[in-house]
């Protein structure tokens, strides 16, 4: 298990959106993430930019500026072939992740 | 990559900040947008937006920091700021970077000599293979020693030649001075006397012509010859080299096959060779000569281990084959008994490695300290600077910086010191190095080290810089940051009286540069002491107005037979040149280095002894006191009974309280030196022998130079002289030999000047020593004056008061004496254990005095005190005269 895996729920999250919606803006993710999970999760500016900006960096998001369906300018971010693998690699993580923290709640 | 896209973007910062900002812009529109379209009036959307949101500049930093390119550009920007911060101040940075420069310069420079003595490798093909041959534990004096690198006899060089199974070759070397030029002119040149194979075995290529090969050995007519690339270039003018380029050496015309590249000096570091020539198998071998030096190439899979057990298991019948005729059967048993042993030679010989191998490492450990008093002080400054943008630093955190930031941007700035510092000190070892082995050098001759900077150098200075850096910029740069904005930004520059602990780490600087500065004035104090011991130690006899000279007389063709007679000539000619008061011919210089003896027989015991065979105004010239009997005369020749004189020494040792005068003294066979019996004649005093550090006196016998045995003359003899005017007479005797035997090759010394040249590693541990002690001792003046300027400035409005309140003047000073008092009293105690310690490293380097002298410590604690309380004095007077007026109303 990597040292960050549940810090990097967010990143999780996100490339997941990612690949749920194609090409997204940072608004757009957040806003995705909050509807899908009921209001359960929200997404923060002050980390949701760092971690696109950072992941965008590695090469598993590309970026580029284009109109939204209300004619505003935006970044829209989509996955490159690094992320998708990312995203997978991730995923399976999590459940292992998910399965080792339920284990540890029920121990008693 | 992405990370490259963005380097590349580097400079065009402006247009990712736009980017980034615009972004965050439209992330805000959108989210407006959005409640608009749910029925917020605007104004609300924008309100709720922003408090989501949060600070967005804290949010844009965030970003920037994910930026690689632009974090980056911030380590610039740190840098920037901080240059322009120096700028600013020049004073301080130029002090900075100069006590910086000349702290890592001279340890780099002691590290950079240690590194060409010691941890380089010669300039050869894979040095890691190179493998020497030595007897295990040398052979104890045995036979004729060439040099201190001479391991092995010509015999046994034969041996190892025809079996060398861990070796893919073997070679052999010595050092040999050869004569270059026509004889009444010639110069003597560190000639270099090589197997044929030797530049195959190092893999040493030609620079020019060719080297020596095996082809050339043979015979011993000198006729080839390979030049080193600096006599090439210096005594030949670096012409081209032909098959008819020739020299003229040792009277005959020989051809200069080739040059060998800059690099390579030869086998011994510290030494240069000049030409390079085949040895040669003479036709008279001497088997008990120790010449060579013998060294192999590892074959791969060979280990040293297995290697010197091969050796090992060799060595029986190879000294078996090689033993030299003529010796006692005990002195047979000692050469049939030695083992051989393979050890790496990647490093060449030297004799500078034994000889200052502590002092250097030594001095490595002063340079240090003296580096970490400066550090100290660096460190007190920055803390100073640090107090004084206090409120600088709080402004900044209360404005959102983060400690971390502040933190880098401090650091940043003393990293940017060190490594300014770093790099001019390591431009300043160059010079500084030379200096130091130029310190090193006698009349006799000069060390020829090569010091380049290399990448341990480089490594070394820089990981130096690291170390500073740290000792002196990060306690700062901790203090700096860990203010509590609120109380700093309430109490301005001034508090009454500032807080108690920042003050402590400041003492605390302060009583270890005095601790440390102590240790220094320890041991500067020692070792100017011992030097002084040095050279004023007698070493029993005439010192003053003794010269001598080594006379070579092979070219001129005397027969064996005459040779004595010879001798006496030279001897009477030199006593005849006027201002000389007296001349004998000796076999033996004193202090001069060599040593000769004999195996003794006396009564019932067995020995050994020292024999110098010394004509018969010896005594009368070197001023050595005859205690009981006769001295020789004239009439002890060859065909006169034997007659012996001994020194006090000898006497203790074989006779005790018995009469030694009529003794009879028997003298084991050698070869060259039949067995003999001698009776002694007179005792002379007991003087030293081969230098003046020498702690006991070996017995030591004289024997009349005529009676040297004949197989044992030779063309050649050493005279020495008494005069009054020294240089004059000396200059006398030259030019009357030289008018009379032109051919002679005579070589001058000045006794005193050479007992000193035999102490300049002693020589230059007192000046250096002493020399750091004394910047010690100044950086603690700076030091403490620096700090408790700052004391009373922090303090200025508790003392205004204190004046105001009736405090006198003498009351001020004595506050701010106090303070001295008490970090000297604990830098003094803390100082004296370190000395104590560290003097326990040089007892074996100091002479006629002990590492825990008494007087010397407190004659450091004296010196301290009068520096601590000197530096101290003009700030308490500042102190003292301080206007309570204006130090309450500043505020």
């Amino acid at each position: 298990m990597a040292k960050n895996d549940l810090q990097g729920a967010l990143d999780l999250l996100i490339l997941k959106t990612l690949s749920q919606l194609g090409a997204m803006h940072g608004y757009g993710i957040a806003v995705h993430i909050e509807e899908v999970s009921d209001a359960l999760l929200t997404v923060e500016e002050g980390s949701l930019y760092p971690a696109l900006h950072r992941m965008e960096q590695s090469g598993w998001l590309r970026a580029e500026w284009a109109v939204t369906e209300s004619s505003r300018k935006a970044k829209f971010y989509s996955l490159t072939a690094a992320g998708k693998k990312q995203l997978a690699a991730r995923e399976k993580n999590w459940e292992q992740v998910v399965k080792g923290v339920q284990a540890i709640l029920r121990f008693a | 990559m992405g990370i490259f896209r963005r380097m590349w973007a580097l400079g065009r910062r402006s247009k990712l900040d736009r980017e980034i900002d615009e972004e965050l812009r439209e992330h805000m529109r959108l989210r407006v947008d959005a409640d608009v379209a749910k029925g917020m009036t605007p104004d609300e959307a924008i309100r709720r937006a922003r408090l989501r949101f949060g600070n967005p500049t804290v949010v844009k930093e965030r970003v920037d920091a994910e930026d690689a390119a632009l974090g980056f550009e911030s380590f610039f920007r740190d840098a920037r700021y901080a240059v322009r911060g120096f700028v600013k101040s020049p004073g301080f940075t130029i002090v900075a970077v100069l006590t910086l420069a000349l702290g890592i310069g001279a340890n780099t420079a002691v590290f950079q000599i240690l590194d060409a003595v010691r941890l380089r490798s010669l300039p050869i093909q894979n040095p890691q293979d190179l493998a020497e041959l030595r007897i295990v534990g040398g052979n104890k004096g045995f036979g004729v020693n060439d040099s201190p690198f001479a391991n092995f006899t010509i015999p046994m060089w034969q041996e190892v030649r025809r079996h060398h199974d861990p070796f893919s070759d073997v070679m052999a070397w010595r050092s040999n001075g050869v004569l270059v030029g026509k004889l009444t002119d010639a110069k003597h040149v560190n000639g270099l006397e090589v197997s044929g194979n030797f530049f195959n075995v190092l893999g040493v290529a030609p620079w020019q012509g060719r080297l020596i090969e095996p082809q050339d050995e043979g015979s011993c007519e000198m006729s080839k010859v390979v030049a080193s690339y600096s006599f090439w270039k210096s005594q030949m003018g670096g012409a081209t080299i032909t098959p008819n380029t020739t020299i003229i050496l040792e009277g005959r015309t020989v051809q200069v096959l080739g040059v060998t590249p800059p690099g390579f000096f030869g086998m011994v570091v510290g030494d240069r060779f000049d030409l390079a020539f085949p040895t040669c198998t003479p036709p008279n071998v001497r088997r008990e000569m120790f010449l060579f030096t013998v060294m192999g190439r590892l074959k791969p899979g060979w280990t040293m281990e297995r290697a010197s057990a091969y050796f090992g298991s060799l060595s029986p019948g190879l000294f078996e084959n090689a033993m030299p005729t003529g010796y006692s059967a005990d002195a047979v048993k000692i050469f049939k008994a030695y083992r051989l042993a393979a050890y790496p030679a990647g490093g060449g010989v030297s004799y500078l490695r034994d000889a200052y191998d502590s002092s250097l490492q030594l001095l490595l450990a002063i340079t240090g300290l003296v580096l970490l008093i400066a550090c100290a002080n660096l460190a007190n400054l920055m803390l100073a600077r640090a107090s004084a943008r206090k409120r600088e630093m709080a402004i900044r955190m209360a404005l959102g910086a983060s400690r971390r930031q502040l933190l880098r941007q401090l650091l940043i700035g003393s990293s940017l010191l060190a490594l300014s510092g770093a790099m001019l000190g390591v431009l300043l070892a160059q010079p500084l190095s030379r200096l130091l082995v130029a310190s090193l050098s006698t009349s006799q001759g000069s060390i020829q080290l090569s010091i380049v900077t290399d990448w341990r150098v480089l490594l070394f200075a820089a990981g130096v810089a690291v170390l500073t850096c740290i000792v002196f910029g990060t306690i700062p740069a901790m203090r700096g940051t860990s203010v509590d904005p609120i109380s700093s930004l309430k109490s301005g520059e001034r508090g009454v009286a500032g807080s108690r602990e920042r003050f402590s780490v400041q003492r605390l600087l302060v009583v270890t540069q005095i601790a440390v500065s102590m240790v220094l004035l320890v041991g500067a104090l020692l070792f100017v002491h011992s030097y002084r011991n040095l050279i004023t130690a007698s070493p029993g006899m005439r010192e003053a107005g003794i010269s001598g000279f080594y006379a070579g007389f092979s070219t001129m063709h005397i027969k064996q037979e005459n040779e004595a007679a010879f001798k006496r000539q030279l001897v009477e000619l030199v006593q005849s040149v006027h201002g000389v008061q007296n001349a004998a011919a000796t076999t033996h210089v004193p202090m001069g280095g060599s040593s000769w003896g004999h195996g003794v027989h006396v009564g019932t015991q067995d020995g050994g002894s020292h024999f110098t065979y010394a004509g018969p105004g010896y005594f009368a010239t070197m001023g050595i006191p005859l205690v009981r009997g006769r001295s020789f005369t004239a009439m002890d020749t060859t065909n006169a009974p034997h007659v012996l004189m001994v020194n006090q020494a000898f006497v203790r040792r074989y006779f005790g309280a018995t009469d030694p005068i009529g003794q009879l003294v028997q003298v084991l066979p050698e070869p060259q030196y039949p067995a003999r019996t001698y009776q002694i004649v007179g005792t002379v005093a007991d003087t030293k022998y081969n230098g003046v550090r020498e702690a006991t006196t070996d017995p030591e016998a004289f024997v009349p130079i005529d009676q040297v045995p004949e197989t044992a003359q030779g063309p050649f003899a050493a005279i020495m002289f008494a005069s009054e005017n020294g240089p004059a007479t000396v200059a006398a005797v030259r030019s009357t030999i030289a008018a009379r035997y032109p051919e002679m090759i005579l070589q001058f010394f000045d006794f005193r000047q050479g007992i000193r040249d035999n102490l300049v590693g002693d020589r230059m541990m007192a000046m250096l020593s002493g020399f750091f002690g004394v910047l010690a001792a100044l950086l603690v003046v700076v030091g403490l004056y620096g700090v408790l300027s700052y004391f009373i400035a922090q303090r200025r409005n508790e003392i205004g008061i204190r004046v105001a309140l009736g405090a006198n003047r003498g009351r001020v000073i004595g506050l701010v004496l106090r303070d001295t008092v008490w970090m000297l009293a604990i830098g003094v105690v803390v100082g004296t254990v370190l000395a104590l310690v560290a003097g326990r490293a040089a007892t074996t380097m100091l002479f006629g005095l002990k590492p825990y002298d008494a007087a010397t410590l407190v004659f450091s604690i004296l010196l301290l005190a009068v520096i601590a309380v000197l530096a101290s004095l003009l700030p308490a007077f500042k102190a003292s005269r301080l206007n309570p007026v204006d130090a309450l109303r500043c505020e």
